[in-house]
């Protein structure tokens, strides 16, 4: 297939906010990105593993504590800390994927939500660590090569870079043998362990890489907002993320970027001027679900295709 | 010699039923052995406890005189065991090329690796349509799985299989559903496989399946009534009774 058409939609994407040029629109790009690669970090498994996690925000909120703690508390480096967390996270996520891959399925979803609201209890119990309900605030972005990300241009144009590094690795990894793999188990489990496949181990592998993005876009969440919450290991923000793939299009590259965009642009740009824009949102959604449930970006090439072929 | 499988004394049972009950079967290395036997005769629940899909009470399967009784499926596998099933368990929102790449990956390394594309990889590609040609699909490589016939599907099944490699394969109803060409096209390909893989098969239609069998094991009830080449079975007074009775 000929990539060159979405790459250049995705380049002028990602240039948009710098020629509106406003800091505002600026940082809610950069929410956008920071949600995308959250969404995406999620998709692996709910798309092309076919496990529906509620608990993914662990990984998230664990790595972005880890940051503000190491940081704000312990004197750690930004570098030091930032492998710390993603290192730390990855090891929760290979224990959680080891203790909820034991099921698939609705007791899969179950275990995950049970886990993650575990995590979320704990961080809002364990005050004296992480300041319950007050959060931890206070983190400064780092400092790279010289430009200082606290420049809500430069912070903009790291969170491109990681998203681009996500979308690349993605690229490969759903082409790859482990890929493949991960989509044969969803398709056909039984199959696949005939074929000489250890599912249960793909799945881990994938849930571990899974977590580990996700604990990416945790790191740079903490950085975007200085500031971190239990809020962010909880329920509410792993529903968030798994509704942004629902909505952008599960298996897609391009959905979880797609569902991070009209989440957040609710969130940041219509809340200004609709008082209730959850009740909006959830119309959306709704719209989404009843005229595209395959999600925005494959229905959008369905409707193209059917045009090109009227076309013809 | 060693047998190329070695069924011993197995049992399995589902509450008060007796699914599978003291079975031993020896076949040959070579062998293209025959599993008759009127429905709920414990056919397809032995093959799921060949391939470690169910587990034993009591017994034991030997691959090549390796146990294999307890190992997991995907285990089995890579002692060289594979099977196609009665009901199409297939890749839905796969082609025919990457469904072949699947079962070729399940005995490589580099199933496990994420950072080196293989879907359209050349090397990858020309084996999985050289599989396809097998069993005349490789015009069929790119084609969507909802895309083919009954017939390709069942042909698939077993390209899937022969793909991985194995030394002995185990077909459950290959000929189920396909019309009387389709039958005929299914006949000479399960010929043609070499002899270096043992087959077992489990087929109901009669005519067809004792043309390509050498030895034939009727069961009933799950247990073993009769076994034997193909004039002695045919002319064995029990195998008339356990179908006509029955």
């Amino acid at each position: 297939m000929n990539q060159g058409g979405p790459l250049l939609v995705l380049a002028l994407c990602l240039l948009a906010p710098l020629a509106a040029g406003e800091i505002f629109y600026i940082n809610v790009a950069s929410q956008i990105l920071i949600a995308a690669v959250f969404a995406a970090s999620l998709n692996i498994l709910v798309g092309y593993g076919g496990l529906v996690s509620l608990g993914h925000a662990s990984f998230f909120g664990l790595a972005a504590y880890a940051i503000a703690l190491l940081t704000t508390r312990w004197g750690y480096g930004h570098f030091a800390a930032i492998l710390i967390a993603l290192l730390f996270a990855t090891l929760v996520a290979c224990v959680f994927g080891a203790v909820s891959l034991r099921a698939t399925g609705i007791p899969f979803l179950m275990i995950t939500l049970a886990l993650g609201q575990t995590l979320w209890g704990v961080a809002y119990r364990w005050a004296d660590l992480t300041g319950g309900d007050n959060g931890i605030t206070d983190v400064r972005r780092p400092v790279v090569l010289g430009i200082d990300l606290i420049e809500p241009t430069a912070f903009y144009l790291a969170m491109v870079g990681v998203l681009l590094a996500t979308m690349a690795f993605l690229n490969v990894f759903v082409n790859s043998g482990l890929g493949m793999s991960l989509e044969g188990a969803r398709d056909q489990p039984r199959r696949m362990r005939m074929l000489g496949h250890g599912v249960r181990m793909v799945q881990w592998l994938a849930f571990v890489i899974s977590g580990f993005l996700a604990a990416v876009s945790g790191i740079c969440f903490v950085y975007y907002h200085s500031y971190i919450h239990p809020h962010s290991l909880g329920l509410a923000t792993s529903a968030e993320a798994l509704l942004m793939v629902i909505a952008g299009g599960v298996a897609t590259l391009a959905g979880p970027l797609v569902g991070a965009a009209i989440v957040v642009v609710f969130k940041m740009v219509v809340s200004a001027y609709v008082t209730r824009w959850v009740m909006l949102l959830g119309i959306v959604f709704v719209l989404i679900v009843i005229f595209i449930p395959e999600g925005v970006v494959p229905g959008l090439l369905r409707v193209a295709r059917r045009f090109r072929v009227g076309a013809k | 010699m060693t047998a190329a499988l070695e069924i011993t004394r197995l049992s399995k049972h589902f509450g008060g039923l007796s699914a599978v009950d003291d079975v031993t079967i020896v076949v040959p290395g070579g062998d293209r052995r025959l599993l008759l036997g009127p429905n709920g005769a414990g056919k397809t629940t032995l093959f799921n406890l060949v391939t470690g899909e169910l587990k034993p009470e009591t017994g034991t399967v030997r691959l090549l005189g390796q146990d294999i009784t307890r190992l997991a499926p995907y285990r089995c596998a890579h002692y060289g065991l594979a099977r196609t099933y009665q009901i199409l368990t297939l890749f839905p929102h796969s082609t025919l090329g990457e469904s072949v790449i699947l079962s070729m990956l399940g005995l490589r390394p580099e199933r496990w690796n994420p950072f080196v594309r293989i879907r359209n990889r050349a090397a990858y590609w020309d084996r999985a349509v050289e599989a396809l040609a097998r069993v005349g699909l490789e015009a069929k490589a790119r084609t969507r799985f909802g895309e083919t016939s009954y017939g390709e599907k069942r042909r698939l099944e077993v390209a899937l299989a022969l793909a991985q490699g194995p030394k002995v394969l185990l077909l459950d109803e290959p000929l189920a559903g396909l019309s009387s060409e389709e039958r005929f096209g299914m006949r000479a390909l399960i010929e043609s496989i070499p002899r270096e893989i043992t087959l077992m098969m489990i087929e109901h239609d009669m005519d067809t399946a004792l043309e390509i069998a050498e030895t034939v094991t009727v069961m009933h009830h799950g247990r073993v009534v009769a076994e034997g080449d193909r004039a002695s079975i045919v002319r064995d007074p029990r195998v008339k009774e356990v179908y006509f009775a029955s």
